[in-house]
């Protein structure tokens, strides 16, 4: 389909335009050898999400490595890793929507508590009200900032009643901490907002359909830092009531406000560790040279 | 002056000069094109201004019940066979005194139009208290002795009227017993072998139902052509197959579809001739692969992000659609359909194909009715001898054009408004 070819072909067009130039460094790290198996702690107790052996391939070309891993409930894990290392396509998969992109196959057990996600009985529309996700850039519908955040919970019929849904549409816009900007012009126009709160709008859209994951694809990317500061408070209020998975380029960010980072590094998983652990004494060598900045 | 700067200086002189060259060019050709529509405007407006009025007699008539033959005129059978001829010969006769001649009397007869019957006959019914008395009323003149009275004095000694006639006239004129009214009965009537009794109105009520059909069958079959191709379709040797020939088909000369209707439609599924259902159908697949190639391409310019966006809520495909990708990509689904509406509004070859060239006299009722299309219409009069015909083919390609800009208007006023939005 032409659509989904447009989207990938631009989507990629953004990853090449990030892509720093391979140093000195990075072609001597190449001869680190990948670990057996992931390195630090990729298992929790009672997780949230369970994900073994995941394998994703484009067409013939596989972007993901028998990636295992566990998102615990309530925890905000980072994924980081250089650019093109797979993160975007790993997250995707998490909520399906790599099923938009014709060549794109993933293999692997994937579950959301005990529901297997790619189990063919399972309708993707119900699981992406569970697992919501919000993109690098802000894509707010060009409707109004109320219609933007009640499309999901009409979608699902979540409000029967007006009254009920102008709650969900508050409630939401208040997580997103949005609400005291916005309160005066629900019926203007998303668009018309600035870049971090078309973004926090988009957030407050994931959030409005309550549910129980919520992936964030470099969500701060194309904003400034105090737009960026902002949402990362978010991010901190919300693993009160949501499990979050970030892909970040920022370090910083992932220091912030991640419990555990997770470190790719082209399709492999090679470390995951709780997030004091990885920034201040990496285990793993590939780990290590990405965190000092020799690569990525 | 470094030799550099030296350089840059020269090749700059030169590049301004050849980009006033450039913009010369541009302003040139742009000249040319209104100039262009200039004297097109002025032709057709020169020609076709005058048909938009026409000339009245003023007789003194008197309806003699037995001259009519009319003892009831609140009878209707009575008046449609009564002898309104008759009342006006003698009223002219009793004008212009003298005329015994039967060569002469046929000339002074043919002053008058031969629709001023029904000019008098509505004047009865309106009003049967006119009956047995006399009258001064106002009867439509012929075309000829119209055309004279519009003719410049200077011209007018080159008229192809006889001299007896142009002296009635001259009287007639001099004693104010000439008028010129608005032709209403242009934009009334249909067409007439009579240039003063032919107008346009069934070509525009043909020209109307056709459109209606042509919509009703191009927008909502186009829209979904181009939605399923471009958001359904797998992408291979088939669809790539389809997207080729709907290009190829927006190139087919136009009286091709037209053979195509009537081999199809005419031959094989034995729909009458002439009837705007028909040309409907022709056109629709004339305009099809214009209005599917603009709806494409107006989808195509949905952002990708706002379609991943409502995927990610969990929309289906189908919602994606509605919700968000027809409701952007409408406006210039619609600027394409007016657009290809228009282009199916001038066309004339196809239908002269199905048989929509025929000689329409009464209003069509409804699409089955034979009927037909203002540039048929057209065509139809510029073919024919009459002098009168002349202005009123112009006066008709005005209304055309009138009808064509207002179409392209709308279509450009339906794009910014709508756009807004976005
Ligand atoms: N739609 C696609 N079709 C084919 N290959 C793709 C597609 N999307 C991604 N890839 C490939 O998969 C690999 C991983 O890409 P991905 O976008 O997941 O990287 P990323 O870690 O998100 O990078 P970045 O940090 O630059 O966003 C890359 O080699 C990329 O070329
Ligand atoms: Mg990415």
């Amino acid at each position: 389909m032409d659509t989904a070819r447009e989207l990938d072909n631009r989507n990629r067009a953004d990853d090449d335009a990030a892509k720093p130039l391979i140093d000195v460094e990075e072609r001597s790290m190449q001869d680190t050898p990948y670990p057996e198996k992931t390195v630090g702690k990729p298992f929790v107790d009672a997780p949230k999400m369970k994900l073994r052996h995941v394998n994703v391939f484009y067409a013939d070309n596989q972007a993901i490595h028998d990636v295992s891993l566990d998102i615990g409930k309530n925890e905000v894990i980072s994924l980081i890793g250089p650019s093109g290392c797979g993160k975007s396509t790993f997250l995707r998969s998490l909520n399906r929507m790599n099923d938009t992109i014709d060549i794109c196959r993933v293999k692997g057990e994937l579950h959301l508590d005990d529901q297997d996600l790619y189990d063919p009985k399972l309708d993707v529309v119900e699981l992406r009200a569970r697992v919501g996700m919000v993109f690098q850039k802000p894509n707010p519908f060009p409707k109004s900032i109320y219609d933007n955040v009640a499309y999901g919970p009409r979608l699902h019929g979540l409000a029967d009643k007006k009254y009920d849904l102008d709650e969900i549409v508050e409630n939401s816009l208040r997580s997103a901490g949005l609400w005291n900007e916005v309160k005066d012009r629900l019926h203007s126009s998303g668009t018309g907002l600035s870049g971090g709160q078309q973004q926090r709008l988009c957030i407050a859209r994931t959030i409005a359909v309550s549910p129980e994951v919520v992936l964030m694809d470099e969500p701060c990317s194309a904003l400034d830092p105090i737009a960026t500061a902002k949402i990362e408070e978010l991010i901190d209020e919300l693993s009160e009531s949501y499990t979050i998975a970030i892909v970040t380029h920022s370090m910083q960010q992932a220091a912030r406000v991640s419990h555990r980072t997770a470190y790719f590094h082209l399709g492999r998983l090679i470390e995951v560790n709780d997030t004091e652990t990885v920034f201040t004494k990496p285990e793993h060598e590939l780990t290590e040279a990405y965190i000092t900045g020799r690569f990525g | 002056m470094s030799e550099t700067t030296a350089k840059v200086r020269k090749s700059l002189a030169r590049r301004y000069r050849q980009e006033k060259r450039f913009q010369a060019y541009g302003i040139l050709s742009i000249g040319v094109g209104l100039l262009a529509l200039l004297i097109l405007f002025t032709d057709i407006i020169g020609k076709g201004h005058s048909a938009f009025f026409e000339h009245y007699i003023q007789l003194e008539i008197s309806l003699d019940r037995d001259v009519l033959g009319v003892d009831d005129a609140s009878d209707d059978e009575q008046l449609n066979y009564a002898n309104f001829g008759g009342v006006i010969k003698e009223a002219l006769r009793e004008r212009f005194p003298g005329v015994d001649d039967r060569q002469q009397q046929r000339q002074l007869y043919a002053l008058v139009s031969s629709g001023a019957s029904y000019n008098l006959r509505d004047e009865l019914k309106a009003d049967p208290s006119l009956l047995g008395g006399t009258r001064n009323l106002w009867l439509l003149a012929d075309d000829d002795v119209d055309l004279y009275l519009k003719t410049p004095e200077k011209k007018r000694p080159e008229a192809r009227l006889g001299d007896q006639q142009k002296q009635w006239i001259e009287d007639l004129e001099a004693a104010g017993d000439t008028e010129k009214r608005f032709n209403a009965s242009f934009f009334s009537h249909g067409d007439s072998r009579e240039p003063e009794l032919a107008g346009i109105g069934s070509a525009i009520v043909g020209s109307f139902f056709t459109m209606i059909v042509t919509l009703c069958l191009s927008f909502p079959i186009g829209v979904a052509a181009a939605i399923y191709l471009e958001e359904f379709a797998p992408r291979n040797k088939f669809t790539d197959f389809i997207e080729v020939n709907i290009n190829n088909l927006a190139a087919v000369p136009s009286i091709i579809f037209g053979l195509l209707g009537l081999a199809i439609f005419i031959n094989l599924f034995g729909l009458p001739r002439s009837v705007p259902l028909l040309g409907g159908l022709v056109l629709t697949l004339m305009t099809l692969p214009t209005i599917i190639i603009t709806s494409r391409a107006a989808i195509k310019t949905v952002p990708p992000s706002v379609r991943e966006g409502a995927l990610a809520l969990g929309a289906s495909k189908m919602q994606v659609v509605l919700h968000h990708v027809l409701p952007l990509a409408l406006p210039g689904m619609l600027t394409g359909s007016i657009i290809g509406m228009a282009q199916a509004l001038g066309e004339t070859a196809p239908l002269l194909l199905i048989g929509m060239v025929a000689f329409i006299v009464d209003i069509p009722g409804g699409p089955t009715d034979p009927a037909t299309v203002l540039p048929v219409q057209i065509y139809l009069w510029a073919d024919s001898p009459e002098q009168s015909f002349v202005a009123m083919t112009s006066a008709a390609i005005m209304v055309l054009l009138a009808f064509l800009i207002t179409m392209n208007t709308l279509a450009v006023v339906l794009r910014k408004r709508l756009e807004r939005r976005w």
